[in-house]
C-alpha cells in the first residue's frame, strides 16, 4: 500500500527466472493484492497457532473470560446508582458494545502491527522488505492470532443485550446507522494502531504511545461523553476521531443531546472521519518506511 | 550489460547523540563510501571486510531495503530503491542468522507460501522444489516442523526457500555462521552447483574465508565503505602477504623450533605457533616438524579476515613506497 514502486514508464525489463509480472501500480490491484497477501500471513499464523491446540483453547477462552469480567464491573457499578452521567445501563452498554467491537476488530485485523519497534531493532523487517508484497499488508498479518476474536464475541453479547432492551424508535437510519458504526469504528481504530506503530520508526519504544490511545481511547468510548470534561470530547472529536467510533453516532441512535452543541451532520459524519483516517495512516506508514529507507526523514 | 552495476554509490546515517543535559549532537557517518564495481551475470563474488566496514550496507542498499545517499544502483535491470517489489522477484536473499521459514510449520508449509507470494507457477515450482529438494536432501524433512530442524538442515531449507522463484541474483549473508563442518561442506556444494550449474549470480558476505576459498573466483574486500581489493583470493594473500599459522604441540616444553619458511611467533610450553605464507602448503612444514622434533597434535589456522585487511593497509603503503606494480586491483583509498 505505501512504498516506492515502478515509476512511471519503467521499463518492463524483460528476464529469465524474473517472475510472473508483480501487481504494480494502480492502487485496486495493489489494495487487493495486499489484502490476500495479509489473508495467506494471518492463515500460516492461525494454522501455526493450531500446533499447540491445547494452548490456543485455553488462551481463547481466557480471553473470552477477562473481557466478560470486563462488563461485570460496569454493570456492578449500576447497582449504586441509576444512572451514569445521565445514561442508564442499556445506554452505556450500547457504547461498551459498539467500542469494544471495533477495537476487538482492529485489534483481531492489524493489531499486531504495535511489534513493528522490535522487528526494526532485530533487523527482521529487512526480511519482509525483499518480499514482493506490500510491507503494510504483511506487518498487518503479522504474528495474527485468532485467539483475539474473544473481544469481539464478548463486545457482541453485551451489544446484543443492550439492543434487547433500549427503548428506540428503530426507523431506517438508525438500523443503518449500527453496520456503519461497526465499520468506520474498526477502520478509526485501526488506522490508529498503523499510525500509532508508525512513531516506532523514528522512536523505538513509542508502542506506549499507541497503547494509550488505541486500549486507552476504547476504554473511554465505554462511558457516556457526558461524563468527561468537553475539551476531552472535543479533542476526541477535532484531534484523534474517536468520537466518530461511537459517541456521535450514538446521539443519534437513542436520541441524545450532544455536549458539544456540534452540527446535526456530525452524527453522520463517520465514513468521512473514518476515510481521512485511513488516508492519514497510509500517509504516516509511507513516511515511516521511507524514512526507515533513507529516502527522507 | 552487467547484472550488478554500482556507480559512486555512498550512504551516509545521521548519529544523534545525548551531549549533555539538553544538547543533542547530529553526526554524519558515512557507511559506504563511493563504492564503484560491476558484477556480470554467472559470476559468484565473495563480498568481506570486518564488522562495521558496510557490507551489510551496501547488501541492503542492493536488495532495495535501503536507499542511497548518493549514486547509482542497477541489479537485473531494475532500480533497488524504486522499484524494491519488482526487484524482489529478481533476486533471492539469505540472511544467516534470520529464518524466513515457519517456525511451527512444516518446511513444506514455508515453500507453498514462497510459490505462493512469489507467483511461481505450478510446474516451475515443482521442477525447482525438486532440484532444491534432491540436492539439499530435504526431501525426508519436508513434513518436520521447522522449530524441530537443526542448524544445518533450517540454513539449507532457507537456501531452498531463496531459489524457489529462480532469482537471477542470490545474496548471501553469512550463510555458514554457527555450522558445522559436515553442514558448511554440504552448503557450500550447494552454492557451487547453483553458481556454475544453473549459473545464477552470487554474492556473499562471509567472514570465513574459506567459504570465499571454495565458491568465489572474485573477492572484493571493502572497509570504512570503501573497496580496498577486488580480484583473485591469491592475489589477495599475495598482496596482503597473509600468513597461515601451524599450531604444533610438542612432547615437552621445547626451545623454539627451526624450520625452513616459518618462524616461530609464540611459545607456551609445549605448545608452539609458527607462522608461514599462506600461499604455501603447510605438508612439507608439518613432515620436517614431524620429522625432527617429538610431535603430539598439531593444528593449522587461516588467515582472519582483519588480519589480512590490517596487512593489506601495509603493504598497500609498502608498495606505494616501493613503487611495485603488484599488478593485482588495491585501489588506493
Amino acid at each position: 500500500m505505501a512504498d516506492v514502486e515502478d515509476g512511471p514508464g519503467s521499463p518492463a525489463a524483460p528476464g529469465a527466472g524474473g517472475g510472473s509480472a508483480p501487481p504494480v501500480g494502480r492502487l485496486p490491484g495493489r489494495t487487493a493484492w495486499g489484502l490476500r497477501v495479509w489473508w495467506m500471513t494471518a492463515a500460516m499464523w492461525t494454522r501455526s497457532a493450531m500446533a499447540y491446540r491445547t494452548s490456543f483453547v485455553l488462551m481463547t477462552v481466557g480471553n473470552l473470560a477477562a473481557t466478560g469480567m470486563d462488563f461485570v464491573v460496569i454493570a456492578l457499578m449500576f447497582r449504586h446508582t441509576g444512572s451514569l452521567g445521565g445514561w442508564g445501563l442499556r445506554e452505556v452498554a450500547f457504547l461498551y458494545g459498539t467500542a469494544g467491537l471495533a477495537m476487538g476488530l482492529a485489534d483481531l485485523l492489524v493489531g499486531s502491527i504495535d511489534k513493528l519497534g522490535e522487528r526494526i531493532r532485530l533487523g527482521t523487517l529487512d526480511v519482509v522488505l525483499v518480499r514482493p508484497a506490500p510491507a503494510l499488508a504483511q506487518m498487518a498479518a503479522d504474528r495474527f492470532a485468532l485467539r483475539r476474536i474473544g473481544r469481539p464475541l464478548q463486545a457482541s453479547a453485551v451489544l446484543a443485550w443492550a439492543l434487547a432492551g433500549l427503548h428506540v424508535d428503530w426507523t431506517w437510519d438508525r438500523v443503518l446507522l449500527l453496520p456503519v458504526m461497526a465499520v468506520c469504528g474498526t477502520v478509526i481504530f485501526a488506522s490508529l494502531f498503523v499510525a500509532g506503530s508508525c512513531l516506532q520508526f523514528w522512536a523505538a519504544d513509542a508502542a506506549e504511545v499507541q497503547n494509550t490511545v488505541t486500549y486507552g481511547g476504547a476504554t473511554l468510548l465505554q462511558y457516556p461523553p457526558t461524563v468527561f470534561a468537553r475539551e476531552l470530547v472535543a479533542g476526541t472529536v477535532f484531534g484523534v476521531p474517536l468520537a466518530f467510533v461511537n459517541w456521535l453516532p450514538a446521539l443519534h441512535v437513542l436520541g441524545r443531546p450532544d455536549p458539544l452543541h456540534l452540527p446535526e451532520a456530525f452524527r453522520f459524519a463517520s465514513p468521512a472521519a473514518a476515510a481521512l483516517a485511513a488516508a492519514a495512516a497510509g500517509l504516516l506508514w509511507r513516511a515511516g518506511l521511507r524514512s526507515y529507507r533513507g529516502t527522507g526523514s | 550489460m552487467a547484472l550488478i552495476e554500482v556507480d559512486g554509490v555512498s550512504r551516509t546515517f545521521t548519529v544523534r547523540a545525548r551531549a549533555g543535559r539538553f544538547r543533542r549532537t547530529r553526526r554524519e557517518v558515512r557507511a559506504v563510501d563511493g563504492l564503484d564495481f560491476t558484477v556480470e551475470e554467472g559470476e559468484c563474488v565473495g563480498y568481506i571486510g570486518p564488522n562495521g566496514a558496510g557490507k551489510s550496507t551496501t547488501v541492503k542498499m542492493l536488495t532495495g531495503i535501503l536507499v542511497p545517499s548518493a549514486g547509482r544502483l542497477r541489479v537485473a535491470g531494475v532500480d533497488p530503491a524504486r522499484e524494491r517489489v519488482r526487484l524482489a522477484h529478481r533476486i533471492g536473499v539469505v540472511f544467516g542468522q534470520r529464518t524466513t521459514l515457519w517456525w511451527d510449520l512444516p518446511l513444506r508449509d514455508s515453500f507453498e507460501l514462497v510459490r505462493r507470494v512469489y507467483r511461481v507457477p505450478a510446474d516451475r515450482f515443482r521442477r525447482n522444489l525438486d532440484r532444491c529438494l534432491e540436492m539439499l536432501d530435504l526431501g525426508p524433512l519436508l513434513d518436520t516442523p521447522v522449530r524441530q530442524l537443526s542448524l544445518g538442515q533450517r540454513m539449507r531449507g532457507d537456501l531452498a526457500a531463496a531459489l524457489l522463484h529462480d532469482p537471477r541474483v542470490l545474496y548471501l549473508d553469512e550463510p555458514t555462521i554457527g555450522l558445522d563442518v559436515v553442514s558448511r561442506n554440504r552448503v557450500r556444494e550447494f552454492l557451487r552447483e547453483v553458481n556454475t550449474g544453473h549459473g545464477t549470480t552470487v554474492l556473499l558476505t562471509t567472514h570465513d574465508l574459506t567459504d570465499v576459498e571454495r565458491l568465489c573466483s572474485r573477492v572484493m574486500v571493502i572497509d570504512h565503505g570503501r573497496v580496498v581489493h577486488d580480484g583473485g583470493l591469491a592475489e589477495l594473500h599475495a598482496v596482503g602477504e597473509s600468513e597461515r599459522t601451524l599450531v604444533v604441540d610438542l612432547a615437552a616444553p621445547h626451545p623454539p623450533v627451526e624450520v625452513a619458511g616459518a618462524r616461530v611467533v609464540r611459545v607456551e610450553g609445549p605448545r608452539q605457533w609458527l607462522a608461514f605464507p599462506a600461499s604455501r602448503s603447510a605438508a612439507p612444514l608439518v613432515a620436517e616438524v614431524a620429522a625432527r622434533y617429538p610431535l603430539v597434535d598439531l593444528s593449522v589456522r587461516e588467515p582472519a579476515i582483519e588480519d589480512v585487511i590490517a596487512r593489506l593497509y601495509s603493504g598497500e603503503r609498502a608498495g606505494a613506497a616501493a613503487g611495485a606494480g603488484e599488478g593485482a586491483a588495491v585501489r588506493s583509498g
